[in-house]
């Protein structure tokens, strides 16, 4: 027996499904019975119910790519805030190998780098590197605070909605899956693009999102909308296929590409 | 504006109800719950119950410093009950009191059984829990409150837990007292619970009452925490717009 359908909107406590159903992310099973943990939408894959959450924290996973903020040089490391309950630190040996070097030389407090989660222990110590293809440092640019959960939507399918953000604003754009965005370029297209980001963290949940993006854009850039004459003819179109655990498969290939010229090594 | 509600009115007034704002003895004073209305805050409640304001802010789960405090296997939930100055008719003295330490207390302890702590080991998770107007039952509140601040802030949880007070006033067994109410009365008695299974939370009694009354006051309490459970969900389902 399932009580609630596909997509719709689950509150902590909701009972969801009885025994026949798995339980998935978001949920725990009491009694034979399956309950929503949080407050997001339902996703029903097979016999396997989940809930995708509207709003979380970031959980460090090893293999991860983030943005993140130096907070403190220590005397073999740096700290850093990943935008998240768990600080990340950057060993020495990562960036310098085995010679000895001052810290600060390298990377100063507030220097905003793009990393790999190299591990995470058991005491949720986690462990960055720099080791990689398109990691390294950001010069200028600013910085962009979205919920984790929301990363799958923003970057869209295969990228569509990031690429368009990218096309329309110039901008460069690197997308962590801590739910830090960094945006780089002329400074009233970066404020575009925040506008834009901002926007779609709060529509996450809605359908039909990447439309009224690209109207949000074309409006905030004084364009013409080539389909706006089209749009009252068109039908309205039926629920887009979202679906944020497949859309997080492009994200890998999707960043990593920029950035190249900001290598330190 | 906030009429100041006495028993003395009571006996003035012409409705045959004997308590002093004309409400049944198991009615609860009219309420509002909204979710999210806090910028800055990972998740945030406003709720007003009668006279009652309160508002709560919640942020984390989040790094802890303190290192004493720290749990190797589960978050801590602090949780801080504060009075505003202006929020009695004498102005109350800033600050934490006896009173005050012992509501934080109580509301973490009544909110810790629902909440996932052990999926975020070593961190924390802090409520604040402002009250702007007091008129009797503000513990209730800050805990029902609380909890859709939690659910705003995506905190997993097993169940939204609820609080709601009964009591005796002018010897009858009376739910949700007022502030008039709680003073003049005989008893009070907060209770929270985990609507969904039942559990009680928290189970408080100040006064006296016979074993009966306090069992018929528990039940109408359950009542009626039932009844603010229904408005936190709602309260939650219309944050989202849908």
């Amino acid at each position: 027996m399932i009580f609630i359908e596909d997509k719709q909107m689950v509150i902590p406590g909701d009972v969801l499904a009885d025994k026949e159903y798995q339980s998935g992310r978001g949920t725990f099973k009491e009694d034979d019975k399956i309950c929503s943990s949080l407050v997001g939408l339902v996703a029903v894959r097979d016999k396997k119910i989940s809930v995708i959450p509207i709003q979380s924290k970031y959980i460090p996973k090893r293999g991860d790519v983030v943005i993140g903020e130096i907070t403190d040089i220590r005397f073999s490391m740096w700290n850093l805030n990943i935008n998240s309950p768990y600080s990340g630190i950057l060993p020495a040996s990562d960036v310098f190998g085995k010679e000895k070097r001052d810290l600060s030389k390298a990377f100063v407090v507030g220097d905003v780098l793009f990393l790999r989660v190299v591990d995470v222990d058991e005491v949720k110590k986690v462990k960055l590197g720099l080791k990689g293809r398109g990691l390294g440092k950001f010069r200028d640019g600013i910085l962009i605070y979205i919920t984790p959960t929301k990363v799958p939507r923003l970057i869209g399918k295969k990228g569509s909605m990031i690429n368009m953000i990218k096309d329309e604003t110039k901008c460069e754009v690197v997308v962590g899956q801590n739910g830090v965005v960094w945006v780089k370029g002329d400074p009233s297209m970066e404020r575009v693009a925040e506008k834009v980001i901002n926007m779609i963290e709060e529509q996450a949940h809605t359908s039909g999102l990447t439309d009224r993006v690209r109207n949000m854009l074309y409006k905030l850039l004084g364009k013409e909308n080539p389909e706006e004459a089209l749009e009252s003819e068109k039908p309205e179109k039926a629920l887009e296929p979202e679906n944020p655990e497949k859309e997080k498969e492009p994200f890998d290939e999707e960043d990593e590409e920029e950035n190249g010229e900001d290598l330190i090594q | 504006m906030i009429t100041i509600l006495t028993n003395k009115i009571l006996n003035k007034s012409s409705t045959p109800s004997k308590r002093a704002d004309g409400r049944a003895s198991d009615d609860l004073r009219p309420f509002k719950i909204e979710a999210g209305v806090l910028e800055r805050a990972d998740g945030s409640a406003y709720l007003e119950l009668g006279g009652n304001k309160v508002m709560v802010a919640v942020y984390g789960p989040r790094e802890l410093h303190i290192r004493r405090l720290m749990q190797p296997d589960r978050a801590v939930l602090r949780c801080r009950y504060n009075m505003a100055p202006f929020s009695v008719d004498d102005r109350k003295r800033p600050g934490p009191d006896r009173r005050s330490i012992e509501i934080s207390k109580i509301t973490s302890e009544a909110i810790m059984p629902a909440v996932f702590l052990e999926r975020f080991p070593r961190s924390t998770i802090d409520v604040f829990i402002e009250v702007l107007e007091a008129e009797g039952g503000t513990r209730c509140a800050g805990i029902t409150a609380a909890s859709v601040a939690l659910a705003d802030a995506g905190v997993p949880m097993r169940d939204l837990v609820v609080a709601c007070a009964a009591g005796k006033s002018d010897g009858e067994v009376v739910l949700d007292l007022s502030e008039a109410e709680d003073k003049d009365g005989e008893a009070d008695v907060p209770v929270a619970i985990m609507p969904r299974t039942g559990e009680i939370t928290l189970l408080q009694s100040d006064g006296h009452l016979t074993s009966e009354e306090f069992e018929k006051a528990l039940n109408m309490a359950i009542d009626g925490c039932m009844k603010l459970s229904k408005a936190q969900k709602e309260a939650i389902i219309k944050r989202y717009g849908d």
